[in-house]
């Protein structure tokens, strides 16, 4: 798709850019050809036996098992406990650091005592704080959430805070002149003005608690995308394993696609962006 | 009335204090469009900004009507060099800015203002869609949406081509005649200072003080080619010259 988008781009139209590839196909299949090949390569060596079933079973039998699993109705219950946990933490770590971030951008007293902890803090990869978090808090709920919630604060924190002290100086003095309230200047310059920030951080605090999660999950869980990987790894039922990944996978683009409509919707006066 | 006494400002840098205004005496009666013309770094943004109440940390006495002037406000319209309207907002927005559409009232003054510096047709266009002297149209506009006592314009029409310029400049002439705003307008363009002020302030730098103020007793509309504009011109033009000599002087001399 990407291919086939910058020839378009370069072509000027894209009837000339089919003409100059000689092809008929539409733009949208160009992204799809290469998995669609390895998908036929994988399920016909599958079939002729040339790779294990244990270490990767033929597409069809993943799917079989998607199915399967979706019938029973144990997919939506491993994915609500999954979005429960997933949302839970970073609603609570992503207000924290949206809020947290708005508060150190605009004080310049705050920043002084909060951020330099904080960005000590932030250096510290948080995969090697988990052993610490189990033995606080146990293998329970509190542990995951407040995993989750730590790695989806910090990405909004420092892009809030980097957004709303990349507000122009001269807009500010524009408000200044216009005789903008204390609470319109907050909601109606420094806000919008950070918003690319924010939005991007919220990318990253989404794909961060999206990650956080699994691996909190395979650290041990009765429910969940996770916990279910985990347990069909157990009893080699490599088939459900993938479906696991599968779900991951999806779920992590469809709520990047969400912040991407969002950014659509709030940010198409930018130069920069071309949605 | 706008009344100046005994005006200083200092900056203080590293490298010593800069004395960016020095005894600046002025007034400016009620409706007056002065121009301010002199070379950079003489002080003319410096001696708006204290106008404005955007910078009040100065010595002397600025008055406006009688009251000294304590902070920004929207009585005391600044038109920035560049247009610096809010990207995020479409044209109609930025000229409401703090205020609603939804009021009846403020939604008719803004199409009349759209309709006078002649945007019809581009009310919902956001700000990069639009050209230097249409952005520059609307800065304009949301300032007179606030009945400016005085609008205070900072070379503002600095970044365009010769054509907008031109055209600019008698949008503004538009306006001053219907609102009689009153109008102190800093350009480094002689024409442009002859043609719009009814007197020009020519300042000199080091330390920043009015070397001049020459009246242009020509009615409007003005015509650049008639004899009497010429003559007019070519005064300024002499005084500025004589500006010039002294600093090159002193520049050498250092
Ligand atoms: N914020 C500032 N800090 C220090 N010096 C300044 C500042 N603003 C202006 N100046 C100095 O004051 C003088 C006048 O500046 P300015 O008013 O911008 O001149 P002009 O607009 O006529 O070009 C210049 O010498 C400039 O270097
Ligand atoms: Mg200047």
């Amino acid at each position: 798709m990407n291919e086939a988008t910058v020839l378009d781009v370069k072509a000027g139209t894209g009837a000339a850019a089919q003409k100059r590839t000689g092809s008929r196909l539409p733009k949208w299949l160009y992204g799809w050809l290469l998995p669609l090949l390895l998908l036929t390569i994988w399920e016909i060596a599958a079939r002729l036996n040339l790779v294990s079933e244990t270490m990767l079973p033929a597409p069809s039998l993943i799917a079989a098992a998607f199915g399967r699993l979706a019938a029973s109705g144990e997919l939506a219950e491993h994915l609500r406990s999954s979005f429960i946990r997933a949302g839970g933490g970073f609603l609570l770590g992503g207000t924290i650091g949206l809020l947290l971030g708005v508060f150190t951008g605009l004080g310049k007293w705050a920043e002084r005592t909060l951020d330099p902890s904080l960005q000590m803090l932030r250096t510290v990869p948080l995969l090697a704080v988990i052993p610490l978090f189990i033995l606080w808090f146990g293998v329970g709920e509190l542990s995951k959430w407040l995993l989750i919630s730590i790695g989806a604060f910090f990405p909004l924190y420092f892009h809030t805070f980097l957004g709303v002290r990349s507000i122009d100086f001269k807009l500010y003095e524009v408000s200044k002149v216009l005789e903008y309230s204390k609470l319109q200047l907050m909601t109606q310059v420094i806000l919008p003005a950070a918003l690319p920030n924010i939005l991007l951080g919220l990318r990253l605090s989404v794909g961060t608690s999206w990650l956080l999660l699994a691996v909190a999950e395979m650290m041990g869980a009765s429910s969940g995308v996770g916990y279910m990987i985990q347990d069909a790894r157990v009893y080699m039922q490599t088939d459900i394993v993938f479906v696991g990944i599968i779900l991951f996978a999806l779920v992590g683009k469809l709520t990047d696609s969400a912040v991407w409509i969002l950014e659509r919707r709030w940010l198409h006066w930018q130069n920069t962006y071309k949605g | 009335m706008l009344e100046i006494e005994g005006l200083n400002k200092t900056f203080a840098s590293p490298s010593g204090d800069v004395v960016a205004l020095h005894q600046i005496r002025l007034q400016v009666e009620k409706g007056q469009f002065v121009t301010f013309i002199g070379p950079s770094g003489c002080g003319k943004s410096t001696l708006l900004k204290i106008v404005a109440g955007l910078d009040t940390a100065y010595q002397g006495s600025v008055k406006l009507n009688g009251k000294a002037i304590a902070g920004p406000g929207v009585e005391k319209g600044f038109i920035f060099q560049e247009p610096r309207l809010f990207p995020w907002l479409n044209v109609e927005r930025n000229i409401a800015a703090n205020r609603s559409l939804r009021d009846k009232e403020v939604c008719k003054q803004v199409d009349e203002l759209i309709e006078l510096v002649r945007l019809k047709g581009f009310e919902k266009a956001y700000p990069r869609e639009l050209s230097g002297g249409m952005a520059q149209r609307v800065a304009i506009a949301r300032a007179l949406l606030r009945r400016p006592e005085v609008l205070l314009l900072d070379e503002p029409f600095g970044a365009l081509d010769a054509f907008t310029r031109t055209h600019m400049q008698e949008v503004l002439l538009d306006i001053w005649e219907n609102n009689k705003t009153t109008m102190l307008f800093v350009t480094h363009d002689l024409d442009e200072a002859v043609f719009l002020g009814q007197r020009v302030v020519i300042m000199n730098p080091r330390p920043g003080h009015i070397r001049n103020v020459i009246g242009i007793d020509l009615p409007y509309p003005r015509k650049r080619s008639g004899s009497s504009f010429q003559e007019l011109r070519s005064r300024v033009l002499s005084e500025f010259e004589k500006v010039e000599t002294p600093a090159i002087e002193i520049g050498a001399g250092i």
